[in-house]
């Protein structure tokens, strides 16, 4: 062996005086070293002298001139060499090219790669790395492996062949990585010992550059293959991510969870990682689970499916169930983080408690108690429903697990749709045949006429002071129901008779309990109301709004009297001939709205149908026209609700806990801003509205925040330009301010949305009062 | 043109109560005046006599709670009726006398009528709904001795009995109950055993009350539904579904299958009573006289067809009696 590395260094000395005379010397010089080198058994057996001596031959190799480097036999030198110093050398050569043309090193490059050499390159270092290399070295390598593309793609601007493409680029290194594992793996069932932290850093490092995608689809699959059955590679694998140094743990973890086929085979690749990596675990436990909500349910489904797989790892399962409820259950991040994570959030912890058993359960079963009931009461208190419905889910989840025998929780989460009632009618002249036909096989027994045979109707009161009668007094349901039924078409066919007790019957509407489970009641009862309404707006108003701050009167007719006012607002602020045609469409209802279910959706879209119709029209068609109804009420409708809401009374503070609704009256003094346009005292009520959003810009509770920007919207679609321009500019400058810190700071996505949407409608309003100037 | 429905005969007006049960005697062999007894929710009954349209007797015997149900035993001098005070009372009206000789406290709180049927001579069995929710107890009279109680199975959730029916194929023959439900299902008994021979799910809703012709083996259910069922029982003594009819209006609080079974009357809340032919049940007639729930329809057993009565009995505190297909 001494005479062949003798050989080697003989040929490398020969070929370094030859390269620096030039000439024809040169191709044999070099052939001669190629030989030496298979003599030697390649560049594994090199010592250290020998890698100087090849480090200092390829240098001069690149440096020399055209003429002296014979085609296909001087790449050959860089191909056959050791991997370790070609690379470096050539990489050298691309950062100040010599007398080598860029094209011939990326060439060389490219032969490389595709030759394998990366992985022989990294299996040199695993070898060296057992007899202890050194660092700096090693650190350089894998920054030239992991940076090849960027470095290439520098140099070449975009130009670069498509192998070092990142995308091509990092699967051909997972395969390389898939090589050296193999003769690792094959190293250690020949009994030799070998490290496999570089694969490990490379691992790392592509990952957290963000390659996870190229690498680990190809490491994921063969990986998963490997391991089936072969307990050494699945030690190998185990070892792979353990050595990841700790800063690229995270990303390398996260690769795994998201690309692994299912728990099991995230099992079988990571093994008991989290419980022997303090920051592996802090990536599992903490931050994929309570910090982030970007993954989907896959991932969550692979990550805690791994944690129960192992018994080790079930004692985590169970902290993270608890640090999960602790999250769900806390009242604050029910206010203020997004839905979104916690629709996340609950998703983990149904899929936790899939996993847990019998025993474990029992174990925490009073922890679970508790933070159900803390998670279900501050869940019921929020204003979204759809958090609301998610608290549900989550609590009967919780509830059905824990008491196996015991009652259980159970919420009726169900939308009930009512039909209205169809009459059997059988046609006529199908009934003819039918008698007939009956006639002639059955008997001789004729029927009388049936055509009477309707459905039945109570006899309603004809006027308006027995509706009273019947509605206070009268103990028979029947009749009850038919007035209940009737009302609201008398209320309008007879609007003189109304005017005289029209506050008497607002106040019975107002009182109206359901007597008999009547079909539509809640809707009935509100048609009659805001019949009555119109019909005498403003006595009824002024009742109304005073009786919406007073003493005792459960949410719930609170929130009937907001909802009256809107809808008598919006059929006083319609023209007439509009009102015909929308009232007729009313009067078939086929879906009864159910209380409490979502109307701010209405208004909304009352507000988005406002923005869409900024569009012009061209051609219109032919209005009827009246005067608007509204202009001379509007006031009653609104200055009251506004003045006292932060008067708390002793069963109903609206700035404390009945924030729900504070949600509503915000949102219907928006709808009421919106259809105040065209009135007179728009301007002023724009005005006192701006305060009062002012007043509570920063509450905690997005519904109500959401209203706030609804009003914002309505008041600037409503109010004049000049007017808004004039008299506001202050307010409208500080509002501005604030919409764009909701646009970038508030965690309710809608919120976000509509402060947008605000600000869109201020950049028109600067755009209208432009345009006219530039058209004079 | 079909004919207009006819109206009633006559209607005996004056219990000054809401009528909840009727039964006619009429077809006694020996010579007597036609009767009708109602029963009323002021826990009277009354003893018409339809000759002169005239109460003929008043009997006060369920301390003015609502009676629900009157039937003659044999002769219309023996009378069973049974109220709200949860006692079935046996009434002795023999010349004159107005005195209840017998009474079983039934414990039960529902509204479940009674059945009644004659086994033998001077032998009645009688159906009730016991104490306990769900049970069934059949007495022999005028012994009251305890022939069964019928108990359903451990979970089957029928709730109480709503309405009886005692019936037996052929005189000597083994009687059998059918039994409507609270859950809606029809259920047929075996007595001697105390067994479900059959359970038939007729109704979403109670059922209110049956009718069953045991000579054609077909019986007819109504519940506060809107619709009527038609069964029948095969010959592995299964009940089957025959065919469904739909009403106009919900809520059948009786039926009755005339004695000829040639037609069936129903009482509806929807104030009128409605006629069908029982072959086919073919739509014959709606009687609307009545200006609230009508409660109950019987028909006479008069010898002569051509007199036979129907009676209706409502909330309205009337009792109408028709003439209606009487000539077939």
């Amino acid at each position: 062996l001494g005479a062949m590395a003798a050989a080697l260094e003989r040929a490398l000395r020969e070929a370094a005086a030859a390269l620096e005379r030039g000439g024809d010397g040169a191709a044999a010089a070099l052939g001669a070293v190629r030989a030496a080198l298979a003599a030697a058994g390649g560049p594994a057996a090199f010592g250290e002298r020998e890698r100087a001596l090849f480090g200092a031959f390829l240098r001069s190799l690149a440096r020399a001139p055209r003429a002296a480097r014979p085609e296909g036999v001087w790449q050959g030198c860089f191909l056959e060499g050791p991997p370790g110093l070609a690379l470096c050398v050539l990489l050298e050569a691309l950062a100040s090219p010599g007398s080598v043309r860029l094209g011939e090193v990326i060439e060389v490059l490219e032969q490389f790669l595709q030759e394998g050499r990366i992985s022989a390159l990294m299996w040199e270092v695993c070898q060296q790395q057992a007899q202890a290399g050194s660092p700096e070295l090693q650190e350089a390598l894998l920054n030239k492996i992991v940076c090849l593309p960027d470095h290439v793609s520098n140099k070449l601007q975009g130009k670069n062949p498509a192998v070092f493409f990142p995308q091509n680029y990092f699967p051909l290194l997972g395969g390389a990585v898939i090589q050296v594992l193999q003769k690792i793996s094959d190293s250690l069932r020949g009994g030799l010992d070998c490290s496999i932290s570089f694969v490990s850093h490379v691992l790392g490092k592509v990952c957290v550059h963000g390659r996870q995608k190229e690498i680990l689809s190809v490491l994921v699959p063969r990986l998963t293959d490997l391991t089936k059955s072969d307990c050494i590679w699945q030690r190998i694998c185990w070892r792979l991510v353990e050595c990841v140094p700790d800063r690229w743990m995270e990303a390398v973890v996260l690769g795994f969870v998201q690309r692994a086929p299912g728990a099991d085979v995230l099992s079988r690749l990571l093994g008991n990682l989290v419980v022997k990596n303090k920051k592996a675990q802090f990536v599992v436990t903490q931050k994929v689970l309570l910090l982030q909500y970007c993954h989907t349910t896959a991932v969550l489904q692979n990550l805690l499916g791994y944690l129960s797989l192992d018994s080790l790892r079930r004692a985590l399962l169970i902290k993270v169930l608890q640090e999960l409820l602790e999250t769900w259950g806390s009242s604050s991040a029910v206010k203020h983080s997004p839905p979104e994570q916690q629709q996340y959030i609950s998703k983990a912890i149904l899929i936790c408690l899939s996993h847990l058993k019998e025993p474990e359960i029992e174990s925490c079963r009073q922890e679970l108690l508790t933070s159900m009931m803390e998670g279900v009461k501050c869940h019921l208190d929020s204003n979204l429903p759809q958090i609301r419905r998610l608290g549900m889910i989550v609590a009967e989840s919780i509830s059905s697990k824990i008491n196996t025998d015991g009652p259980v929780l159970k919420f009726q989460v169900k939308i009930l749709l009512l039909f209205s009632p169809h009459p059997i009618l059988l046609p006529r002249t199908l009934f003819l045949v039918l008698a007939k036909l009956g006639g002639r096989l059955d008997d001789d027994l004729i029927p009388y006429d049936m055509s009477e045979d309707k459905e039945l109707k109570i006899k309603a009161p004809v006027y308006i002071r027995d509706c009273i009668e019947v509605l206070t007094g009268s103990e028979d349901v029947d009749k009850w129901e038919a007035t209940v039924k009737t009302l609201e078409s008398l209320v309008r066919k007879n609007p003189a008779a109304t005017r005289e007790v029209s506050v008497e019957l607002a106040k019975i509407l107002l009182h109206l309990e359901e007597k008999t489970c009547i079909e539509g009641f809640v809707e009935l009862r509100q048609r009659a109301q805001v019949a009555v309404l119109s019909t005498d707006p403003i006595p009824v108003a002024k009742y109304l709004t005073s009786q919406f701050y007073s003493l005792n009167y459960s949410l719930r007719q609170r929130m009937d009297i907001l909802d009256v006012l809107v809808l008598a607002a919006q059929e006083l602020s319609y023209p007439k001939s509009h009102r015909k045609t929308k009232h007729s469409g009313a009067q078939n209802p086929c879906i009864q709205l159910l209380p409490g279910s979502d109307s701010s959706k209405d208004w909304r879209r009352i507000v988005d149908e406002r923005i869409k119709s900024k569009t012009r029209r061209f051609s219109q068609a032919e209005l009827a026209s009246g005067p608007n109804e509204f202009n001379s009420v509007v006031g009653h409708f609104f200055f009251p609700l506004i003045q006292h809401f932060d008067r708390p009374l002793t069963t109903f503070d609206l700035l404390g806990e009945d924030h729900f609704v504070l949600g509503r009256l915000v949102h219907t003094l928006a709808i009421l801003m919106y259809l105040a346009v065209n009135t007179v005292a728009v301007t002023a009520m724009g005005k006192a509205l701006l305060e009062f959003v002012w007043a509570l810009r920063f509450h905690t509770d997005s519904y109500v925040r959401q209203g706030l920007l609804s009003c914002i919207s309505s008041m600037l679609l409503s109010v004049p330009t000049e007017r808004l321009l004039q008299d506001m500019t202050e307010e409208l400058l500080e509002t501005q301010s604030w919409l764009g810190d909701v646009v970038e700071k508030d965690p309710d996505g809608d919120c976000r949305r509509l402060a947008l949407q605000n600000l869109l409608l201020m950049e028109n309003l600067k755009k209208k009062l432009k345009t006219p100037a530039n058209l004079t | 043109m079909a004919l207009p429905p006819p109206d009633p005969q006559f209607v005996l007006r004056g219990t000054s109560a809401a009528v909840h049960t009727l039964h006619f005697s009429c077809g006694g062999q020996e010579p007597g005046v036609p009767t009708l007894f109602s029963g009323s929710e002021n826990g009277f009954i009354h003893v018409w006599n339809l000759k002169t349209h005239r109460v003929d007797t008043e009997l006060d015997g369920h301390g003015r709670k609502s009676v629900y149900c009157v039937e003659t035993i044999g002769s219309k001098n023996r009378l069973l009726s049974q109220g709200r005070d949860q006692r079935i009372c046996l009434w002795d009206l023999a010349e004159g006398r107005t005195s209840v000789t017998d009474s079983v406290f039934t414990e039960n709180v529902g509204f479940c009528r009674c059945s009644l049927l004659k086994v033998a001579e001077g032998r009645w069995l009688v159906a009730m709904a016991a104490k306990a929710l769900e049970e069934v107890q059949v007495l022999e009279l005028p012994s009251k001795t305890s022939v069964c109680t019928l108990k359903p199975e451990v979970g089957a959730k029928l709730g109480m009995p709503m309405c009886l029916k005692l019936w037996q194929l052929n005189c000597g023959s083994q009687p059998l109950l059918l039994a409507g439900y609270e859950d809606g299902s029809v259920v047929l008994w075996n007595l001697s055993m105390g067994k479900v021979l059959s359970q038939l799910v007729c109704h979403q809703e109670p059922v209110m009350s049956l009718d069953f012709d045991s000579e054609k083996a077909k019986g007819i259910s109504g519940s506060s539904e809107k619709v009527l069922s038609i069964w029948s029982l095969n010959e592995q003594q299964n009940l089957q579904v025959y065919k469904t009819h739909k009403l106009v209006n919900a809520g059948i609080a009786d039926i009755t299958i005339r004695p000829d079974k040639k037609i069936l009357a129903t009482a509806g809340w929807d104030h009128r009573i409605r006629i069908f032919g029982w072959k086919k049940l073919k739509p014959l007639a709606v009687l609307d006289y009545h200006t609230a729930t009508v409660h109950c329809v019987s028909f006479s057993d008069h010898k002569n067809p051509s007199e036979r009565l129907l009676a209706a009995g409502s909330k309205d505190h009337r009792i109408s009696i028709w003439s209606i297909y009487t000539q077939t």
